[in-house]
């Protein structure tokens, strides 16, 4: 499977039927444990962590590495065992079998019919369907499992073809014609196709300034599609910007807030997945991102010393973390010397520091100029 | 003084003095502190009444090898006064001996040796008669067949207490035998058991009758439970309540119309053996009592006469007690001064003596102290330990523990929340009274029973469903008073006693873990048993099984996990 996925054309879509295929393989070894071979069942699932990623440089995102735990059935792992269990005929049998999908919270909820097997709380339930992607090696989404964050805001020179939910017919959707708003990215976008002449697009953190360019059309100017992320992006909305940028074949950018969150968290996670995720960072992934600011650089170059803040302790554990054990990071000499200067000058910078100098200041000055020296954060 | 002021003008003088100056008989000192005796209250002065009777009957039973059997009987006759009689099986008393026995304080066999018995001083049945006499001017009544008489005596005795000798007043050959009223176990009355031999002996007294942990009713069960060979009836009858007034005690149940029987039977046939006597031991004999023995010793040299009073005085250690006395061996032992006798008491201190026999005590023992307990508390979990004899001053004793330890359940007898009850006797004679002052419970609230899994109170009785009996068998309990209800704080008893409850609290606490281990595998097999079907229906629904199928998967994985998770 992963061969297919370095071309860059996106995952290769897994039909229904093998999805429930898999299932029922893993199902069968347990059986096969339990009635022919005499012993405790046991279901394997490669280790979610930060330890067992590598950046893989020539795919450009964090490949998983082989450490796998294994789940053997005793006192201590039964419940959470016949849960498994219990979720993965859930998904065969009514999602996959009959085509339909579920939300995490009503998969939760849908528990509370196994009586004493059902889950306490939703974190519960969250943490066995990651397990479940991870040990099948599909992501939820194919499993028919829908998240409910919201997959982030566009605006710019984007036609989104769609289609009906009802009737299958395309719908055309022009992001420059959406007013004061902006277009929702939903969250299952395989199917989605795509015509723009934006040259490049770029990625923004905050909602607030995501507003401000949408407010003067921006996007006109620079002639570029504006993605809003709020925050670190959904699977949905990496997903979104990787086929866009595929698709299109343009380069896209990263302005997040000048602080080791927005680093080594939202910039690092859409460039080259989570260790949380990362049997499906393949899919989720947007290697072809630069990272245009707020870098600790601009601080100088662009007076705003006296509009930081100082980096809090999480900030400084983060950073030193970062340093120390993420395998991006590890990777870029130039991220090492921003981190390290950031913790030298002890600040960080958010996006919005560039109305000291005016409101439009960063519409401007602080973008136009970035974009025209080209030299940005790998 | 005053003798010597002439400004008094009541002075006494030496002379004055000496007509007021008179013998104090023995009868009148306990008259006038009868609380010395167990007769403070009249609750305390039925319980102490039923207990003098009963031990005198247990003794002379098994003096005489007879499996005891015995009756009590409490009648309330009006308001606050009670007939109590005790009748046994034993093997009589002859006319003579009657009035002395019933109406003569300090007169019995059990003094002057060196014994294991329950009764020691030859005061208690005569104080409760004399008790009974006081309060209510009746008298003794004694009836007595011995074994081969055709006709029983009949008496009616009281005390003069100033010259503290018996009055008879009637004295009779009667038809008269020993019957007992047993009441079956649903409460019908049972047939009546005939004897051949045996007494009975009925008092009133002015007395009150109140339920609980210091009644009566609690004494008759602690008999049964540490004399398994006893069997006992029971009858109480109170009287109807005049008017409504208040219950007859402030620490129980008011009293109101009633009739209680209760029988306990036997647990085992078989006699304790019968103690030896023995002669004292040279380390636990005062200098006094030295000086007397010495006086009355029938042996002409002084090695003789310690090696023939005393046990464990042989003529190799009585020459070293001489030697060390710097005293002549073949001295006669009556010219032995004080100040030789004082020599000599120090000398037999520091000489070192094999410690005293101890077949002259007759333990419970282990078997059935557990029968006993079993008969008449319900629990889950029975101990018992009988130590090896020790001594202290001299004096041979053997301490004895059980425990029985029932499930914490809230309809049982015993409370899972309250401190645990601690029984105490002392040659198989239940105490009730003074627990605070008794070496018992100094030697439970000193054991650490948290380390055998129970809560306990920092210098407080453990918490728990148990029940605690300690015995201390003994040629001489040494009690705190004349009312033999606590024992005093000797450290080798202590010592022993604590040995002992720390032996059982260990047999507890394999008892208690392995209980714990129980319940934590019925866990463990409940939640297991919980989710095995789940994972058994997740399987048949992904893999379209059949029930056959499903039901396969539920045992196989059942046999599984109980093999590698409830082993115990």
């Amino acid at each position: 499977m992963s061969k297919k996925s370095v071309a860059g054309s996106g995952p290769e879509t897994v039909s229904k039927k093998s999805a429930a295929q898999k299932i029922v393989g893993v199902a069968g070894e347990v059986h096969s444990d339990i009635v022919k071979k005499n012993r405790k069942p046991s279901m394997r699932f490669p280790i979610r962590s930060l330890a067992n990623v590598k950046y893989d440089l020539k795919r450009g995102h964090f490949e998983i590495l082989n450490k796998t735990s294994t789940r053997t059935l005793s006192y201590n792992t039964v419940k959470t065992f016949a849960q498994s269990m219990r979720l993965l005929a859930t998904t065969k049998n009514d999602l996959l079998d009959k085509d339909d999908i579920a939300g995490k919270r009503e998969v939760y909820y849908n528990s509370k019919s196994w009586g004493e097997c059902r889950f306490n709380e939703q974190p519960e339930s969250d943490a066995l369907l990651d397990d479940m992607e991870a040990m099948l090696a599909i992501n939820r989404e194919q499993l028919g499992y829908i998240p409910e964050e919201r997959g982030g805001e566009v605006c710019g020179p984007l036609v989104v073809v769609d289609m009906d939910p009802a009737t299958g017919k395309d719908i055309k959707i022009d992001c420059t014609k959406l007013g004061t708003g902006a277009w929702s990215i939903p969250s299952r976008v395989e199917h989605l196709r795509f015509q723009s002449k934006a040259k490049f697009i770029l990625v923004i953190e905050t909602a607030s300034l995501f507003q401000r360019l949408v407010h003067h059309r921006y996007y006109d100017k620079a002639n570029c599609i504006l993605v809003s992320m709020s925050g670190v992006p959904t699977r949905a909305c990496r997903r979104f910007i990787r086929r866009v940028a595929d698709d299109q074949k343009i380069p896209v950018v990263a302005f997040t807030d000048g602080d080791p969150y927005g680093y080594c968290n939202i910039y690092r996670t859409l460039k080259v997945g989570s260790g949380q995720a990362a049997h499906i960072n393949r899919y989720f992934c947007v290697p072809q991102a630069h990272y245009l600011g707020v870098t600790p650089w601009d601080i100088k170059d662009y007076k705003l010393e006296d509009a930081t803040h100082p980096l809090e302790d999480v900030d400084i554990k983060r950073a030193k973390d970062a340093l120390k054990n993420d395998p991006f990071i590890r990777h870029h000499k130039e991220w090492q010397a921003a981190l390290e200067l950031m913790l030298k000058l002890g600040v960080r910078v958010e996006q919005q520091a560039f109305a000291k100098h005016g409101l439009n200041f960063v519409l401007e000055k602080y973008l136009p100029e970035k974009l025209k020296k080209g030299k940005f954060l790998p | 003084m005053a003798r010597n002021s002439k400004k008094v003008a009541a002075a006494e003088t030496a002379e004055s003095m000496a007509l007021k100056q008179r013998e104090i008989s023995v009868s009148e000192f306990f008259l006038k502190n009868r609380h010395l005796l167990g007769f403070d209250s009249p609750r305390k002065a039925l319980l102490t009444t039923v207990k003098e009777a009963v031990d005198n009957s247990l003794d002379a039973c098994e003096e005489a090898g007879i499996l005891p059997e015995i009756g009590v009987t409490i009648q309330q006759t009006a308001e606050d006064r009670f007939r109590v009689s005790i009748t046994d099986n034993g093997p009589g008393i002859v006319r003579q001996q009657i009035p002395k026995i019933f109406a003569k304080l300090l007169y019995g066999s059990k003094f002057h040796r060196l014994r294991m018995s329950r009764g020691q001083q030859g005061i208690g049945i005569s104080a409760a008669g004399m008790y009974g006499q006081l309060t209510t001017g009746t008298s003794t009544r004694i009836f007595s067949k011995t074994k081969g008489n055709k006709k029983a005596h009949r008496m009616e005795v009281q005390i003069d207490t100033r010259a503290n000798k018996p009055t008879i007043l009637v004295d009779e050959e009667v038809d008269w035998i020993p019957t007992f009223h047993p009441t079956r176990e649903d409460g019908k009355p049972g047939k009546p058991i005939e004897h051949k031999h045996g007494t009975c002996v009925s008092i009133e007294m002015e007395a009150a009758y109140v339920r609980g942990r210091l009644s009566v009713d609690e004494y008759i069960k602690q008999c049964a439970i540490v004399n398994p060979h006893l069997q006992l009836h029971y009858s109480l009858a109170l009287k109807p309540k005049e008017g409504g007034k208040p219950g007859a005690g402030s620490n129980g149940d008011p009293v109101s119309s009633f009739k209680f029987q209760v029988s306990y039977s036997r647990a085992v046939t078989k006699l304790p053996p019968p103690p030896a006597e023995i002669k004292p031991h040279p380390h636990g004999v005062e200098l006094g009592v030295l000086m007397q023995m010495l006086k009355d010793s029938t042996s002409r040299t002084l090695r003789g006469a310690l090696s023939t009073d005393f046990s464990r005085v042989s003529d190799k250690s009585a020459s070293e007690i001489c030697g060390r006395a710097k005293l002549n061996p073949k001295a006669n032992p009556t010219r032995i001064a004080h100040q030789e006798s004082e020599a000599l008491f120090k000398a037999i201190q520091e000489t070192k003596l094999m410690r005293p026999p101890t077949d002259c005590l007759a333990p419970i023992g282990e078997t059935a102290i557990v029968a006993g307990l079993k008969k008449e508390i319900e629990a889950d979990f029975y101990t018992a330990v009988t130590r090896d004899p020790e001594v202290y001053r001299g004096n041979p004793f053997q301490i004895e523990v059980g425990i029985a330890y029932a499930k914490p359940d809230p309809k049982q007898e015993i409370g899972a929340e309250d401190p645990v009850r601690v029984m105490r006797f002392a040659n198989r004679v239940p105490l009730l009274y003074q627990a605070g002052a008794c070496a018992v419970s100094e030697a439970v609230t000193g054991v650490n029973w948290k380390a055998y899994g129970l809560n306990q109170p920092r210098g407080g009785l453990p918490i728990g469903p148990m029940v605690i009996l300690v015995h201390m068998a003994s040629v001489w309990v040494p009690f705190t008073s004349e009312s033999k209800e606590a024992i005093a704080h000797y450290p080798e008893i202590i010592k022993e006693m604590v040995y002992g409850l720390q032996e059982c609290g260990r047999q507890l606490s394999v008892y208690l873990s392995r209980r714990r281990r129980e319940a934590e595998a019925a866990r463990k097999r409940n939640y297991i048993e919980l989710y095995i079907p789940h994972l058994a229906l997740g399987l048949k629904q992904i893999l379209d099984l059949d029930d056959r199928q499903e039901k396969t998967i539920v045992r196989k994985l059942s046999t599984m996990l109980e093999k590698t998770h409830l082993d115990v």
